[in-house]
């Protein structure tokens, strides 16, 4: 069981989170003007990279709040955690 | 050669058959194919069968880039049932399981298709509910299904514990007497041997990296060995399908997940059947050779590492134990993970694309080995004819846009 850095409580076990997805996916800005692809998009289609991936989390047996992590599908490693108004941090 | 009497236990593994000597061919990539079909896992595989048998098609290439049957095929737990709620989902595995009642015979080779049944239980009375509106369901479309309370499952499998001071008390299953499991590798190998008798090309070690177009059509594939070129060209590479027709700027809803299993130690029979709970999470049968085979869900973060989290096994194991008190004693032998691709109605992904030529296959989480044979015949048939075949035509890509999901979750979803 791997630990997770909780920007706010610190690291704790992996079974205090809940996963919630790919990050930064906006509400449409014009949600009457979208066709029913774009709604299709928005709603069911994802990034499913092996590697980086900018990705959100809820810390549910801690502080519960979400923040958001920058995590290696392929290792599984968070090469990051940052709050949800901050962009995806740059790895090296 | 000893002469066994009918008291004597049966040794474990007495019933496999011997280890088998080469049974394919493997030939240098030609320059061209009518088909080409990338992945050789079971679907691939059963697919170049059934355009063989029924098709008469046989300049067909499988191309994979690690070993023939080494991804999903190699890893998974081999349930195989038809009891799913949806018609559309029943129809497709219910023709799968009616493939798999005949298999072995077709491809005259051992598979190991034992039809010992399998137990869904119901822990609470929204489960119960659910369950007999599943049997319903089953039964108006032709697949066998019953209700059975908790004595029932007691009669069918007597080691499950069904006393009523459990945290999540047995309060019956559903029960379809058809299910079974099947020797994953020999399905696999039957298949290859099959194929590679009537010509067709299995090329192991070569990825896939991209295809070759013309317009609307895709003419060929890239391989980091070289290209070829192809008639038509047919995606049964499971959780790597998305990195592909990224490259054709197709982009398919599927997500990868871990998912893993794991065996006890080689014990005596003492688990006739497959029972699975949805609810505490774990299913169990017992392998031919006399392991206890056992799964849980997904890890529910993405990932491609062939591994999972060990809380996930922790769980899985509180349940079983709970469920089943005598495998208190029984040591884990080896547990392992595979990559299943998901997608959001919990349903796979096939038919047409916007190549017309180039044909999809994938989404089949955790659920998709029951449905070898089947996908294999309605792909095979899909791709010989240009048309999807009727049993797959509900699940063409077209349905996360038009809304007609096939939504399998919660009923079928979490375990296999
Ligand atoms: C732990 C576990 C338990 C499971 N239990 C069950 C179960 O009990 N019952 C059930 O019905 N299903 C089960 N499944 C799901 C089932 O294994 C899969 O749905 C099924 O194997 C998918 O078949 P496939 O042939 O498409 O996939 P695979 O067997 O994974 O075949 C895909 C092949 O494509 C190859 N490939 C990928 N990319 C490329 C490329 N670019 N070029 C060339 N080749 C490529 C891969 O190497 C692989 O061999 C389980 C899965 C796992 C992991
Ligand atoms: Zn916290």
């Amino acid at each position: 069981m791997q630990l997770i850095e909780c920007p706010r409580c610190g690291p704790r076990e992996e079974i205090d989170f809940t996963y919630g997805g790919q990050a930064h996916i906006a509400y449409p800005e014009k949600p009457a003007e979208l066709s029913d692809e774009a709604w299709a998009h928005y709603i069911f289609f994802r990034d499913n990279p092996q590697g980086p991936f900018a990705e959100r989390w809820v810390h549910s047996a801690g502080c519960r709040r979400w923040f958001n992590a920058l995590r290696d599908t392929g290792t599984y490693k968070f090469l990051a955690v940052y709050e949800l108004n901050e962009k995806a941090p740059v790895i090296p | 050669m000893s002469i066994s009497t009918p008291e004597m236990p049966r040794t474990p593994g007495a019933d496999l058959p011997e280890h088998p000597d080469f049974l394919w061919e493997n030939p240098i990539a030609k320059r061209n194919y009518d088909v080409v079909i990338v992945g050789g896992g079971g679907h691939g595989l059963a697919t170049a069968h059934y355009l063989v048998k029924n098709h008469g098609i046989t300049n067909v290439a499988v191309i994979e880039r690690g070993w023939l049957a080494g991804g999903n095929m190699a890893r998974n737990t081999t349930l195989i049932r038809s009891n799913y709620l949806w018609d559309e989902s029943t129809a497709i595995y219910e023709h799968s399981l009616k493939l798999w009642e005949g298999l072995e015979e077709d491809l005259d080779y051992p598979i190991l298709f034992s039809q010992r049944g399998v137990l869904n239980l119901a822990h609470s009375l929204q489960d119960v509910r659910d369950s007999r509106r599943r049997v319903e369901a089953n039964k108006l479309n032709g697949v066998d299904a019953e209700w059975v309370d908790a004595d029932g499952v007691k009669e069918l499998c007597p080691i499950v514990n069904t006393s009523s001071d459990i945290r999540y008390p047995v309060l019956g299953a559903t029960y379809q007497a058809r299910a079974g499991i099947a020797k994953h590798d020999y399905v696999g190998w039957g298949f290859a041997r099959r194929v590679s008798q009537a010509g067709v090309h299995l090329i192991q070690d070569t990825q896939v990296t991209g295809f070759l177009t013309d317009g609307d059509r895709v003419v060929g594939v890239r391989t980091n060995k070289g290209d070829i070129g192809a008639g038509s060209v047919a995606l049964t590479a499971a959780g790597h399908t998305s990195t592909l027709t990224e490259t054709l700027g197709i982009r398919v809803p599927i997500q990868s997940h871990p998912l893993q299993a794991l065996v006890s130690e080689l014990l005596e029979p003492v688990h006739p059947t497959i029972v699975m709970s949805n609810a505490v999470h774990v299913y169990v049968s017992q392998a031919h050779k006399g392991e206890l085979v056992m799964g849980a869900g997904v890890d529910t973060y993405n990932g491609f590492g062939q591994r999972g989290s060990f809380h996930i096994i922790e769980r899985q194991m509180a349940a079983a134990v709970e469920l089943f008190p005598i495998f208190a004693r029984a040591h884990l032998l080896r547990s392992w993970g595979g990559i299943v691709d998901v997608t959001p109605d919990a349903s796979p992904i096939v038919g047409l694309t916007p190549y017309e030529n180039l044909y999809l296959n994938c989404g089949w989480g955790t659920g998709g080995f029951k449905a070898t044979p089947g996908l294999g015949h309605v792909l095979a048939h899909t791709i010989a004819t240009g048309t999807p075949h009727e049993l797959i035509a509900p699940f063409n890509l077209d349905r996360f846009v038009n809304g007609r999901l096939v939504d399998e979750h919660g009923a079928a979803a979490v375990a296999h």
